[in-house]
C-alpha cells in the first residue's frame, strides 16, 4: 500500500466509524446517469445557481440596502454631486472603485439572466418527452415553483440598485399590487411601507433577495435533485433501454469529470460574457426618482413578456358605486399568468386525465409521436413569443423604422390568431414527421443512387437502415383513445356524461398517430 | 397508408412489436487503442490545464498591476478598459480550460462502457404497507382521540388561535392607505417651479409648442419626500387657445393657452413625459398609452382607462404660474377605493 | 457753447433733434436687450437674402408656398428664425426626401454658404431665434457635466433614452439618436422644437443650462463602455437576446460536444 492508499484509508476509517456510510456511498458512486445533451439543461440551472450564490455573497459585502439620501462624492463625473440613495450609490461604488467589482456585478447579472433561460429550456425539454408524467409529477409541480420563485427573485435582484430603469418597474409593481380590488392598497402600503417609493422597500427585499428567497431556492433544489437521484433519470428508447433498467455513465469516475468539468465550463461562459459583454450600466440610467423616465423602459427578459401583455390590453376599466376595477392591470398581469402558472403545474394530471394513463413511465417520448402535446408546448411557446416580442415593441419600432401603433395592433391580433395555428401547424408536422419515420423503417434511407432494371425501369436504390435505428423508430407506445358511453348496459344515462365526453373527445385528439411499423409489415414488405 | 383520423386511433399494440435487437457493437476509440493517440489525448488534457492556470496567473496580474484608467483598443469592441478585459477573460478561461480540460479527458481517456442499472417498483410491499397501516392504527386506538372530545376541542382551540398572531405581528409592516393616494401637495396658490431647478415660471416664459417639467414650490431648505415627488409631477404644456376642444369647465382651468396636466400615468404610475408638439400628443413611455392635449389628455390609444388628471392653473399678481386649487381627482394609477365616476 | 445756440430756433432744430433723440432710444434699447443677434454688414446681408430667396423659390416653395407662408402639407416658416434653417438644411433633414412620417436626418443638399443664405433670408420675414455663435456654445467652460445628466433625464431621457440612443413616438415617429451631433444642432434643436420636439425656450431652460446638457451629452458619447461591449446602450431587451444567443446557445453547443462520442 502507498502512502497516499494508507492516509487515504485512515481518513475513511475516521468518518465511517462515525456514520458507517460505506454502504450509501458504494451504491451512489456506481449510480448511473444517462447521457444526452438535453439533460444538461437541468445542470445549467443547478449551476447558475451556485454561481449566483458566490457572486451576490461578494456583492453583499459592500452593498448597503438602504434608501437613505447621500450625495455621490466617488469618481464617476456625470453623477458628482447628485442626490440618491445610499444603495444606488454602493452600486456605483462597487462598480467604479472596488476592482473586481464591476466584473462581479456583470457576473451576477449574466448568471441570473441564463439561470432564468436554462430554467425554460430545461422546463421545454422535459414538456416535450414527457419526463413529468407519473411517478415525476410532483417533481414537475417543485420545478414550476422554482420557475416562479426564479421570477420573482430576478425582479428583486435588479431592483435592488435603485436606478431609473428598475425603479420604473418597482411603481409598475405597486401600480399591479394597487390594483388587486378590495385589498390592493393595503398590502401595497404594507409592502413597500406606506405610499410607493416607501423608505422601507429596500432593505426589505434585500433580506428577500440575499435569505429568505435563496433559502427555499436551497430547499427546493435540494428535494429536486433527490428525487431524480431517488427516482432515476428518464432515459431515451434505444437497444437495451427498458423501463425496467437506467443505461449510461457511472458517477465514478466518467459521469462526476463531465459533469464536474460542465460546471467549470457554465461559470466560464458566464465569466467570458460578464468580461466582453456591458450588462445593467446603472451609472447611464441615473438614480430613481418617480418623475423621471427613459423611453425604451423594459424589465429583464424573462418579464418581458408580461410587460408586453400590459401593453396590448384594451383600456378596459370598471367604474361602479364609487369603485373600480381595473382590467387593463388585472387581466394581463395578475389573472392571464395566474392561469398560465397553474395550468403549466397541472399538467401531469391533465395529461393523464385525458389518457387514462396511470402506468410509471421512464422511456422518454420523441416529441413527434405525441403530436397533440407537442403541438400545444409549441401554441404555448408562441402564445409567450408575441407576448415578449410586444413587450420590446418600442425598441423594434426605433431600430427598424416601424410604428409602435402598428406593432401594438399586430400583437393584439397575433396573440389570438397565432397559437391555434401554430398548433395547427405543428400537430400537421409531428404527423409528416412519423410518416417519414415510418418510410425510413418500411423502406430503408434513399441513397440517391440510380440504378436501370433489365426491365428498363429505373429504380432508386435504398439502403436498410440499422436494427438499432429501426427499433427506435418503432418502439414508442400507441395508446388506444379512451371510449365512455354516455348509457350502461340498461341504457339508463351515466351521471358525469359531460365530463366524459370531454374526456373521451381530448382524449381522442391525443391519440391521433400515425400507426407505427409492426412486424407483420416488415414481413409483408420483405416479399416485395 | 390510413388517412382517416378516426380509425388511426383503434391501431394499438395488438400488432407485434419489433424485437429489441441489443446494443450495437461497441467502436472502440483511438486512445483505447493506438498507444500514441492516448499520448496525445493525454498532452491535449495537459495543455488545457497549463492554460487554465496561466489564465489565473493573467487575473492576478491584472488585479495588482494593471491601472483602472487604462483602455486599449479591441476591434469590433472598440475602447475596452484593459484592466476589466484583464480580470474578466483571466477568470473566465481559467475556468473554461479546466472545464475543457476535465471533459475531454473523461470523453478520450476514461472508460466508456456503459452499465445497466435497474430500476425498483416505487411501491411498496404489501406487508410493509399492512404493517404501517396497523402502527398507525394501533397508536391512534391508544391515543383513544376519538373518545377524548375535551381534548380534541381544547387543542383545536389552541391551534386554530396560533394562525393568528403571525398575521397580526405583520400589521406594522406599513401605515392604513386612508385618503393618503388621493391627496397631492398642490394647493390653491400654490406656485410651478421648474423641475429641477425649482424657478417659478411667468406665463409669458411659455412659447407656442413649449413643454416645462414642473412640482409644486416647497419652502426654502426644505426636501422634497420621494412619495411626494410620486404625485406632484405636473406638466405644462402651451398651445394656442383656438386649439383647444375642451368642455367650459376644463377650459377655464387653462390661462392663455397654457395646459397642466399631472405627469404620473393614469395607467401604471410612469411619467408621460413624452410631448409630440406636432400632433399634441402626450405618451406614455412604459405602455405607449396616449394622450391627446387638446382634448384634455383624453386616452386615444394603449392601455390607460382614464385620462391625465388637468390642474387648475391661473397666474397670480406677479405673473407667475399658480395652482388654482388642488387635483379634483387622486392622480395616479386606479385603486379599488377610486371613485372614478 | 455759443456757436451751437446760435441755431436753437433754427426750423430744422427741432426735427433734427427729434432724430437724434430717436436714434439714441433706439440704440440704447438696443445694446441693453441684444441676446444673440448677428450683425453681418449691410450689404452681404442683403446679398446673402436674395441668395437665400431664390434658393427657396426653387428648392423649399413647393412644398412651403411662395412667400414661406407654409400650407396643407409644410408649416409656415414665418417667424421660424435662422436657428430652424440652419438646423433643418444644416442635418439635411431639409428638403425631404419623401414625404414620410418624419424628416430623417441624411447628407445636406445645399453648402455652408447657400444654407447660411436661406436662414438669412427666412430669418428677415420675421424675428426668431439665431444661430448661436461659438462664444455661446463654450459648454465646456460653462456647463456642469452633473446638472446637465439631470436635465437630461428631466428633459430629454423619454423620448431619447437614457444614453441619448433615440427611442420611439407614435405613428411611426421617433426622437433621433443624439450621439455624434454637433454642438450646435442641438442647441438650435432645443430653442426651435423641430418636428415632434417641444420648444425649450431660454426662459424655462436656460442657456447655462443648455450647455450643460451640450456637455452631458458630449460626456456621453465619449465615455468608453466600462463593463465590455454594450449592444447600442438600449437596455435589457439585448441583453436578454444575448443571454439565449451567447450564453445558452453556446452551452447547449459544449452540452452537444460533451455527450458525443469521442472517435
Amino acid at each position: 500500500m502507498t502512502t497516499a492508499e494508507q492516509r487515504l484509508g485512515n481518513a475513511a476509517n475516521f468518518v465511517d466509524e462515525r456514520i458507517g456510510a460505506a454502504g450509501w456511498v458504494k451504491k451512489s458512486l456506481n449510480k448511473v446517469f444517462p447521457d444526452h445533451w438535453s439533460f444538461m439543461l437541468g445542470e445549467v440551472c443547478m449551476y447558475s445557481f451556485v454561481i449566483l450564490l458566490l457572486s451576490g455573497t461578494f456583492l453583499a459585502l459592500w452593498f448597503d440596502p438602504s434608501q437613505r439620501d447621500v450625495i455621490y462624492d466617488g469618481v464617476y463625473e456625470p453623477l458628482k454631486g447628485i442626490k440618491m440613495s445610499a444603495a444606488y450609490a454602493s452600486t456605483l461604488d462597487i462598480s467604479f472603485e472596488i476592482r473586481g467589482g464591476l466584473l462581479m456585478r456583470q457576473i451576477h447579472h449574466w448568471a441570473a439572466n441564463i439561470f432564468m433561460a436554462a430554467i425554460v429550456a430545461h422546463l421545454l425539454r422535459v414538456f416535450f418527452t414527457g419526463a413529468f408524467r407519473k411517478p415525476r409529477e410532483f417533481n414537475w409541480i417543485l420545478g414550476i415553483l422554482l420557475l416562479t420563485l426564479g421570477f420573482v427573485e430576478g425582479l428583486f435582484g435588479y431592483s435592488l440598485p435603485d436606478d431609473l430603469l428598475s425603479g420604473t418597474g418597482l411603481r409598475i409593481t405597486s401600480a399591479i399590487i394597487q390594483a388587486i380590488p378590495l385589498v390592493g392598497t393595503y398590502v401595497s402600503f404594507f409592502l413597500f411601507g406606506g405610499e410607493f417609493p416607501g423608505v422601507g422597500f429596500l432593505p426589505r427585499i434585500f433580506t428577500l433577495h440575499i435569505l429568505l428567497i435563496p433559502g427555499a431556492f436551497l430547499a427546493v433544489i435540494t428535494v429536486h435533485v433527490m428525487l431524480v437521484w431517488y427516482q432515476k433519470h428518464t432515459q431515451f428508447p434505444g437497444p437495451g433501454r427498458t423501463e425496467k433498467n437506467v443505461v449510461g455513465h457511472p458517477i465514478l469516475p466518467v459521469y462526476m469529470a463531465k459533469a464536474g468539468g460542465f460546471f467549470f465550463i457554465v461559470f466560464g461562459i458566464i465569466a467570458f460574457l460578464s468580461a466582453v459583454a456591458s450588462i445593467n450600466p446603472i451609472w447611464l440610467y441615473g438614480p430613481y426618482t418617480p418623475g423621471q423616465i427613459s423611453a425604451g423602459s423594459q424589465p429583464d427578459w424573462y418579464m418581458g413578456w408580461l410587460d408586453g401583455l400590459v401593453r396590448m390590453s384594451p383600456p378596459l376599466e370598471t367604474h361602479a358605486f364609487g369603485h373600480t376595477i381595473s382590467w387593463n392591470i388585472m387581466i394581463p398581469a395578475l389573472i392571464v399568468p395566474g392561469i398560465v402558472f397553474t395550468g403549466m403545474a397541472l399538467y401531469p394530471f391533465i395529461e393523464s386525465w385525458i389518457t387514462g394513463d396511470k402506468r410509471e413511465h421512464h422511456l422518454l417520448d420523441r416529441p413527434r409521436n405525441v403530436p397533440n402535446r407537442t403541438a400545444l408546448g409549441v401554441m404555448s411557446i408562441t402564445f409567450v413569443m408575441v407576448a415578449l416580442i410586444n413587450g420590446g415593441n418600442d425598441i423594434f419600432a426605433t431600430n427598424f423604422h416601424l410604428s409602435i401603433n402598428e406593432i401594438m395592433w399586430f400583437s393584439r391580433i397575433s396573440i389570438f390568431v397565432l397559437p391555434p395555428l401554430a398548433f395547427v401547424i405543428t400537430k400537421r408536422l409531428c404527423l409528416s414527421l412519423q410518416r417519414a419515420d415510418r418510410d425510413l423503417v418500411l423502406h430503408g434511407l434513399e441513397t440517391g443512387r440510380l440504378v436501370r432494371m433489365p426491365s428498363g425501369e429505373f429504380v432508386e436504390v435504398h439502403a436498410p437502415i440499422s436494427d438499432q435505428k429501426r427499433f427506435i423508430l418503432t418502439s414508442h407506445e400507441q395508446a388506444p383513445a379512451l371510449e365512455f358511453s354516455a348509457t350502461d348496459a340498461r341504457g339508463v344515462k351515466r351521471p358525469g356524461a359531460i365530463k366524459n365526453k370531454v374526456r373521451a373527445r381530448l382524449s381522442k385528439a391525443h391519440a391521433v398517430g400515425l400507426p407505427k411499423v409492426s412486424a407483420e409489415d416488415l414481413k409483408e414488405i420483405e416479399h416485395h | 397508408m390510413v388517412n382517416n383520423e378516426s380509425e388511426m386511433s383503434d391501431v394499438s399494440n395488438e400488432l407485434e412489436q419489433l424485437q429489441d435487437p441489443g446494443a450495437a457493437p461497441h467502436v472502440l476509440r483511438h486512445a483505447d487503442t493506438d498507444p500514441k493517440a492516448e499520448k496525445r489525448a493525454e498532452r491535449q488534457v495537459a495543455i488545457l490545464f497549463t492554460l487554465s492556470g496561466l489564465s489565473s496567473l493573467l487575473l492576478i496580474y491584472s488585479y495588482v498591476f494593471v491601472a483602472t484608467d487604462v483602455f486599449i483598443f479591441i476591434p469590433v469592441m472598440g475602447d475596452q478598459n484593459a484592466h476589466q478585459l484583464g480580470l474578466g477573460l483571466g477568470m473566465a478561461f481559467s475556468l473554461l480550460f479546466l472545464g475543457m480540460g476535465a471533459i475531454h479527458w473523461a470523453k478520450t481517456l476514461m472508460p466508456e462502457t456503459e452499465v445497466v442499472n435497474y430500476r425498483h417498483e416505487f411501491r411498496s410491499s404489501d406487508e410493509d404497507r399492512d404493517e404501517l397501516v396497523k402502527t398507525v392504527k394501533h397508536a391512534a386506538a391508544e391515543v383513544k382521540l376519538g373518545r377524548r372530545s375535551l381534548i380534541k376541542r381544547s387543542l383545536g382551540f389552541s391551534l386554530g388561535l396560533f394562525a393568528l398572531p403571525p398575521v397580526l405581528l405583520l400589521r406594522d409592516l406599513g401605515p392604513l392607505p386612508k385618503k393618503l393616494l388621493e391627496t397631492t401637495s398642490w394647493k390653491a396658490g400654490t406656485r410651478l417651479v421648474t423641475d429641477p431647478g425649482n424657478r417659478p415660471i411667468l406665463a409669458s416664459d411659455l412659447e407656442v409648442g413649449a413643454v416645462v417639467q414642473t412640482l409644486p414650490a416647497v419652502a426654502e431648505d426644505t426636501e422634497r419626500l420621494l412619495s411626494d415627488v410620486a404625485k406632484d409631477p405636473v406638466l405644462l404644456i402651451r398651445l394656442r387657445p383656438e386649439d383647444f376642444q375642451l368642455t367650459p369647465e376644463k377650459l377655464a382651468m387653462t390661462h392663455d393657452g397654457i395646459i397642466a396636466f399631472s405627469k404620473i400615468c393614469s395607467h401604471m404610475g410612469c411619467a408621460v413625459a413624452l410631448y409630440e408638439q406636432q400632433t399634441k400628443h402626450l405618451l406614455c413611455p412604459c405602455h405607449q398609452s396616449t394622450f391627446d392635449v387638446t382634448r384634455g389628455a383624453k386616452v386615444i390609444f394603449g392601455p390607460a382607462a382614464r385620462p391625465l388628471p388637468q390642474l387648475d392653473i391661473t397666474v397670480d399678481d406677479q405673473g407667475y404660474l399658480i395652482a388654482r386649487a388642488p387635483f379634483s381627482e387622486p392622480v395616479g394609477p386606479s385603486f379599488w377605493e377610486r371613485n372614478s365616476q | 457753447m455759443k456757436r451751437l445756440s446760435r441755431y436753437r430756433r433754427h426750423r430744422a432744430a427741432a426735427p433734427f433733434l427729434l432724430v437724434v433723440a430717436l436714434l439714441a432710444i433706439g440704440t440704447t434699447f438696443n445694446v441693453a436687450s441684444a441676446t444673440v443677434k448677428q450683425s453681418p454688414s449691410s450689404y452681404a446681408r442683403t446679398a446673402a437674402i436674395d441668395e437665400g430667396k431664390q434658393i427657396f423659390l426653387k428648392g423649399c416653395s413647393s412644398c412651403h408656398g411662395l412667400n414661406a407662408e407654409g400650407g396643407a402639407i409644410a408649416p409656415s416658416l414665418i417667424g421660424v428664425g435662422a436657428a430652424s434653417v440652419d438646423f433643418q438644411v444644416g442635418t439635411g433633414r431639409m428638403p425631404m426626401a419623401d414625404m414620410s412620417t418624419q424628416a430623417m436626418r441624411k447628407p445636406p443638399v445645399y453648402n455652408a454658404e447657400q444654407t447660411a443664405a436661406l436662414a438669412a433670408y427666412v430669418a428677415s420675414l420675421a424675428p426668431g431665434p439665431a444661430i448661436p455663435t461659438d462664444s455661446v456654445l463654450n459648454y465646456e467652460r460653462d456647463g456642469n457635466t452633473a446638472e446637465g445628466g439631470e436635465l437630461f433625464r428631466n428633459n430629454c431621457a423619454m423620448c431619447h433614452n437614457f444614453a441619448g440612443q433615440g427611442g420611439a413616438l407614435t405613428q411611426g415617429k421617433y426622437a433621433p439618436t443624439l450621439m455624434g451631433v454637433e454642438p450646435k444642432y442641438i442647441y438650435e434643436a432645443l430653442i426651435t422644437g423641430p418636428q415632434s420636439m417641444p420648444v425649450f425656450s431660454d426662459k424655462t431652460v436656460t442657456p447655462a443650462e443648455k450647455l450643460s446638457l451640450i456637455k452631458w451629452i458630449k460626456a456621453a458619447e465619449n465615455e468608453p463602455n466600462l463593463g465590455g461591449a454594450t449592444m447600442g446602450r438600449i437596455g435589457p431587451v439585448t441583453e436578454g437576446l444575448l443571454a439565449w444567443v451567447l450564453g445558452l446557445g453556446v452551452l447547449i453547443g459544449i452540452a452537444v460536444w460533451l455527450t458525443t462520442k469521442a472517435r
